[in-house]
């Protein structure tokens, strides 16, 4: 059995996860289709980042399936290489690599991991920093970049990877509030491209603007979910009318 | 050069200052011989201590227990026990219990020389400090950049070695100076076991001329200036290294 665009490309089904004694996913269940933008919201601590770190094998599950394209994660013999050429990955911390250039941390990946030839990396990278309008910065190192580039720039690395779907952890939320806008509008774009998202957010406008679908976690379960309009004008939980209530 | 020579000796019939590798062919040759090998044990132990030192550091990051439990008790060993003792022990213990070869003039000789046993020596010597240098360089790298690494499809070596080890490698830069720094140093030892390298041939030079003193102060000073360039060539590289806006 093959996987088809008709299926989901991502697919959760009852995981459950648990640091040691503290459980942490209680068995979450999602599905997402190719070129869907998903924004998964909650409390801290709910466990949002340790779910999404889950779809490219970062941490382990102890129970469940996640599917990514068909292939089982939660196996002790999935091919990590496999799976993170397909699932790309931004963090809230940008991690970019400090001692390479904007221009090299783009092309790093295809070269090292993928053994793509320098010269066409070379050429996809520099198109990359410019469609995320970094322009000019190719020589930058991370430290002479400002919070909003970086995080740019690691945009832009992960695309390099070609990745079917990308998943973004509170990209925004290292960055000065007026950064903010400029990132927003990199995932804008890629959404709009037809880029398969999973994004952890706290910026609620942006979630209801991009997001096909909300997800609303606490305490390691999925309490509601709906496309954005239902769900932010007709929230049925209490916990999330609380949540929203506080955030909004 | 000869009127320099010549001064040199004139110094000599004047004062008695007798420094005969400026002014004799014979004493010379022997103390540039020594200069060289002692530059040339120098940089195979910089070079393979470095070498250590990255395995190791590789190794202790290893998920067997064992392996790391190897490499922790090698450095115990090494940095627990004097370097002489080291010396001897690899030179008269080691050595003796390996095979002979035959020669070119067909007798039986050891597979390595006096020289080899000091350059395996002080390399192991120095390289014990080393892995726990470049740990600890190791540890100082976020662990965040490792996992965006990761993320992106590197291999574990791969990370070690694109991401980690030059991360690592710029934080440990001053100990790793002081360390081969200390191992030049130690290079003298090899005079134990008569490694024709600057201390050795010097003492030559005294005993067939009976001028410790000046062959004592030119030591010291042949050193001084010999680290100095160790050093000075360090912190080229350490600034040649750093990365702008980082650390
Ligand atoms: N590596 C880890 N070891 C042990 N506990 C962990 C680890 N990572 C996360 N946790 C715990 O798991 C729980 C969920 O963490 P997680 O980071 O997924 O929350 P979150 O929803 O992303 O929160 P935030 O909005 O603050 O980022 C927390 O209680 C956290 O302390
Ligand atoms: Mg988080």
């Amino acid at each position: 059995m093959s996987w088809t665009t008709a299926d989901p490309m991502v697919s959760l089904k009852d995981v459950h996860k648990s640091f040691g004694e503290l459980k942490v996913l209680n068995g979450v269940s999602l599905d997402v289709m190719k070129g869907d933008v998903i924004c998964i919201i909650g409390p801290s601590g709910s466990g949002k980042s340790t779910l999404i770190r889950c779809i490219n094998a970062l941490n382990d599950i102890q129970q469940g399936s996640i599917l990514v394209e068909g292939q089982e994660v939660n196996d002790p013999k999935v091919d990590k290489l496999e799976l993170r050429k397909k699932v790309g990955m931004v963090f809230q911390q940008y991690n970019l690599f400090p001692h390479k250039t904007a221009l090299q941390n783009v092309m790093m990946a295809p070269v090292r991991v993928l053994k793509q030839d320098k010269v066409k990396v070379e050429e996809v990278a520099r198109a990359l920093i410019k469609k995320v309008r970094l322009e000019g910065k190719e020589n930058a190192y991370p430290g002479e970049l400002s919070g909003g580039q970086q995080q740019r720039v690691a945009i832009a690395r992960s695309l390099a990877m070609q990745p079917d779907v990308i998943l973004f952890d509170e990209v925004t939320a290292a960055l000065d509030p007026e950064t903010v806008g400029e990132v927003l509008q990199t995932i804008k774009d890629l959404a709009e491209d037809g880029m398969t998202c999973i994004l952890v957010t706290h910026e609620m406008a942006f979630a209801r603007e991009v997001a096909d679908h909300i997800y609303f976690t606490d305490r390691g379960v999925i309490v509601e979910h709906g496309p954005p309009e239902t769900f932010f004008q007709n929230a049925q939980d209490p916990r999330t009318k609380e949540f929203l209530s506080q955030i909004l | 050069m000869e009127m320099v020579y010549e001064w040199f000796r004139t110094l000599y019939q004047e004062t008695g200052i007798n420094l005969p590798f400026l002014y004799d062919e014979y004493d010379r040759n022997r103390m540039i011989d020594g200069l060289f090998t002692t530059i040339k044990l120098s940089l195979v132990c910089l070079f393979f201590s470095i070498i250590i030192g990255v395995i190791g550091a590789w190794l202790q990051g290893s998920s067997f227990k064992w392996t790391r439990r190897f490499v922790s008790v090698y450095i115990q060993l090494f940095r627990n026990t004097p370097p002489l003792v080291q010396l001897y022990f690899f030179y008269f213990a080691i050595g003796t219990l390996l095979p002979r070869v035959e020669n070119d003039w067909g007798g039986q000789s050891p597979i390595f020389g006096s020289f080899a046993w000091a350059a395996i020596s002080l390399s192991f010597f120095a390289g014990a400090f080393n892995v726990e240098i470049f740990r600890s360089g190791i540890e100082a790298v976020p662990k965040s950049t490792v996992e965006a690494a990761e993320a992106l499809g590197f291999s574990k070596l791969q990370i070690y070695r694109d991401i980690t080890l030059p991360l690592a490698f710029r934080v440990v830069l001053p100990a790793l100076n002081n360390n081969l720094v200390n191992l030049v140093k130690t290079t003298t030892l090899a005079y134990a076991i008569a490694v024709p390298e600057m201390l050795y041939e010097a003492n030559q030079i005294w005993s067939d001329n009976v001028n410790v003193t000046e062959m004592m102060v030119f030591l010291l000073l042949a050193y001084f200036v010999l680290v100095g360039i160790l050093v000075s060539g360090m912190n080229r590289w350490e600034r040649a290294m750093k990365i702008p806006g980082y650390g």
